[in-house]
């Protein structure tokens, strides 16, 4: 039985505590990198992650990359949409394809 | 091409034969991995990417509702209406094996059937923007797990894709080609050793004959 991690700055994410997700909200990078560390070593199947905060962690994602768990997703925070998150499916292609194919038109 | 030391032995030339129909052989499979692999990886990145777009405009527009919210109702009493949430959401994970690469399936289940326990909160002190705003966020939540699955294949697949892709171009233009130079090498030596040896014995046989009747004498002898 896995659990559902949400991580962010406190306004991107309180409203998923009401879905029943758990939030931890940080303030900082370094806060942010620890509570990454301890959520990646437990019982968590997805992490969601601003993509404020990803943009930061961008290391200690990467490490946890090729685990089958957890799957660490970005989401856009409160103060809008950065595109990081369709840049990563941009750069998977990229990664896998060689060239992007998907996204070029 | 500059082509590895090889002993230009009977023994090694089997040796290079057998290493070839290997190489070729999983070149093939290789490869067959390669395209299958990424006939479904174009699939889910396109689910991915759809996927995406559609729950990051939701979240987009959810965090609106979230913001018209606060400015109608003190943050205290958001803090308070949310603090203890009524609904917890488990996940469930399984493994599905496409290619050898194992990609995740998630099924989340929800602590209570109701889904009304998404409210965590008595209406009576907050704004209705509230209850907008967590419907929103909940009407996305399957999406976002979908994503979450998909999103997590796709890495894994990308990563292996890029891996066999590299095994096959290493057999196609490296290995293979060396095997087949250094066959063709050892072919060519021996050939040419086989043919050196036959001419000496040839030699050999015509000093040996000369030596036993004395031709080149008699002819000269006929000759005067």
């Amino acid at each position: 039985m896995y659990k559902i991690a949400v991580l962010g700055d406190r306004d991107s994410i309180y409203g998923f505590a009401a879905l029943g997700l758990e939030t931890f909200p940080v303030s900082s990078a370094e806060e942010g990198e620890k509570v990454l560390k301890d959520l990646v070593a437990g019982e968590y199947a997805v992490v969601y992650i601003t993509e404020a905060m990803q943009a930061q962690l961008s290391h200690e994602i990467e490490k946890v990359r090729l685990q089958r768990l957890p799957a660490i997703i970005p989401i856009p925070g409160v103060s809008g949409n950065t595109g990081d998150g369709i840049a990563n499916v941009k750069k998977m292609v990229e990664q896998a394809v060689g060239s992007d194919i998907i996204f070029n038109n | 091409m500059a082509t590895k030391q090889v002993n230009p032995t009977r023994m090694e030339l089997t040796r290079l034969k057998k290493k070839l129909t290997t190489a070729v052989r999983g070149h093939k499979l290789l490869k067959d991995k390669r395209d299958e692999l990424m006939r479904q990886f174009l699939d889910l990145v396109r689910e991915n990417k759809a996927l995406r777009e559609k729950v990051e405009a939701a979240i987009a527009a959810s965090n609106k509702k979230f913001v018209l919210a606060r400015a109608g109702m003190e943050d205290a009493a958001i803090n308070v209406a949310l603090m203890a949430p009524r609904q917890e959401v488990y996940l469930e994970a399984g493994y599905k094996n496409v290619m050898s690469v194992e990609i995740p399936e998630f099924e989340y289940k929800t602590r209570t059937p109701d889904e009304n326990d998404i409210y965590s909160y008595g209406y009576a002190f907050t704004s209705s923007d509230l209850d907008g705003a967590v419907k929103s966020l909940a009407d996305i939540l399957p999406d976002m797990l979908r994503l979450a699955e998909v999103e997590k294949s796709c890495q894994l697949m990308a990563a292996e894709i890029e891996k066999t892709r590299r095994r096959v171009n290493a057999l196609e233009h490296v290995m293979i080609p060396e095997t087949q130079a250094s066959i063709k090498y050892i072919i060519m030596k021996l050939d040419e050793n086989e043919r050196s040896t036959q001419i000496r014995l040839m030699k050999v046989k015509d000093m040996l004959l000369e030596e036993a009747h004395g031709y080149k004498e008699k002819l000269y002898a006929n000759e005067t």
